[in-house]
């Protein structure tokens, strides 16, 4: 079973009823007790870096995350979620984030080119063979709708996308992983995602 | 490389899909749900959903159908119609919507956009806008058309981007339901005005419209259109791949 971590932050309808059409049983919890003893995690959110990294902190869900987490417990944050796994993000002043990997979370450089928000379907460009991607190529098209990305990171990069430059799409370090894009808004690509990650388990310590 | 979207728009009343000419002459079509789920198979990158209903038993019914589409449907869900208040985006985007759009009820209160994309964020608010040329200017209309708001087109998209919103729905009033292509010279003057990405609407009358319209404007990035998906007359899969043969970025 799959816990999605409610924090106050995000649509988790979307979410819980894309487990559910892949057959995977998902719960929406907010209890400490619940997330640490997780089969699963997901970390969602949308909105502001600042606001999220507050509201999980105040919650206390931060140290729950992280203690499942470090015990090996398979962990997909999912866009702002992404975000929240790194040590810094630099949205609205300085803000510390889960830490549990190296790297930094940066506006997109546009280059006075680019439209921020980056909001649409972009391919992925796979970078080394994670198994979260086992069930979709190299190419594949899934959706993105963000102003900020991770940055010095890049031993973690699992996937990029082209957008002006080579933004990172999707990060892993063990069983931390984070996708910038929704897999649950990637249609028959994001779901097939998603079942590769309920096929993992606890990593045995 | 980002790829062009194209959205269908399924025009909701009474738990049924339909669809105006020119905003008069309603004529009901199909499933909502059904109609989604379609459509996402076909390879829409994203659909919007407008609730054209006015009374609060209908409102009811429209938030049931948005639920009962975002349990089938994995694509990006926008919901327009009806939202006047912060609490109306609360209220659709518990049903399952990704991103709402806001049109009157902007127009009668500009600081809504302000204050959602605080709450929820820039990506979530889409301000549309129904366009319609008075006297030679691009003008901004309300209530589906109806009503002349004196509002100067350019100006106020600019003022709602300013406050916060992440994409704009131009729809032009001129040639919606005409079938005759999209308004290129208005989408042009959009797209020069704002840097946020810019959907197109009204006036798709066959397939060749939208490579039209993205070989003319490289800079709109989403076709969208109700009658020509709903009546079969342009399949989606087959028009993605007329995209892909004219060398226009797109998800297939």
């Amino acid at each position: 079973m799959t816990v999605i971590v409610d924090y106050g932050v995000g649509n988790l309808f979307s979410l819980k009823s894309s487990f559910a059409a892949i057959g995977e049983e998902a719960v929406v919890s907010s209890e400490a007790e619940v997330i640490e003893n997780a089969e699963r995690l997901v970390l969602p959110g949308v909105g502001a870096f600042s606001d999220a990294a507050k509201k999980l902190k105040e919650s206390g869900l931060d140290k729950a995350v992280k203690n499942a987490a470090k015990r090996g417990v398979p962990l997909l944050g999912i866009c702002l979620g992404m975000q929240l796994l790194f040590e810094k993000d630099y949205e609205y002043g300085e803000h510390e984030g889960l830490a549990l990997i190296k790297g930094d979370v940066k506006a997109i450089d546009d280059m006075g080119k680019l439209k921020i928000p980056h909001i649409g379907w972009n391919a992925l460009k796979f970078n080394g063979n994670n198994p979260l991607f086992k069930y979709i190529k190299d190419g594949d098209y899934v959706y993105f709708v963000h102003s900020f990305a991770a940055v010095n990171c890049e031993r973690f990069v699992i996937a990029y996308t082209e957008y002006g430059k080579m933004l990172t799409a999707a990060v892993a370090c063990g069983n931390v992983m984070g996708c910038q894009f929704h897999p649950e808004k990637s249609g028959e690509v994001g779901l097939k995602i998603l079942k590769a990650f309920s096929e993992m388990q606890k990593e045995r310590v | 490389m980002i790829t062009k979207r194209i959205i269908p728009c399924l025009d909701v009343k009474d738990g049924r899909v339909v669809k105006g000419v020119n905003f008069t002459g309603l004529k009901e079509i199909s499933s909502p749900v059904d109609l989604a789920e379609y459509y996402s198979k076909n390879g829409a990158d994203e659909l919007v959903f407008y609730d054209i209903t006015a009374s609060s038993d209908g409102r009811k019914i429209f938030t049931e159908i948005l639920r009962q589409t975002a349990e089938k449907v994995f694509i990006p869900l926008t919901v327009g119609g009806g939202i006047n208040t912060v609490e109306d985006f609360d209220r659709v985007l518990k049903c399952g919507a990704d991103k709402v759009s806001v049109n009157s009820g902007a127009i009668k209160n500009p600081s809504l956009i302000g204050e959602a994309a605080k709450l929820y964020g820039d990506q979530c608010v889409v301000l549309s806008v129904d366009i319609k040329r008075v006297d030679g200017k691009f003008t901004v209309f309300r209530k589906g058309g109806r009503e002349n708001t004196g509002l100067e087109a350019i100006d106020w998209i600019k003022r709602g981007v300013n406050s916060g919103a992440g994409e704009v729905v131009v729809n032009s009033i001129d040639t919606d339901g005409v079938k005759g292509g999209f308004d290129i010279e208005l989408l042009k003057a959009v797209t020069d005005a704002v840097s946020v990405p810019v959907i197109a609407s009204g006036g798709a009358g066959a397939a060749e419209d939208f490579i039209t319209l993205f070989k003319t404007l490289p800079k709109v990035d989403a076709g969208l259109a109700a009658s020509i998906f709903h009546y079969g007359e342009t399949n989606i899969a087959d028009l993605k791949n007329l995209m892909i043969n004219n060398g226009i970025p797109t998800r297939i």
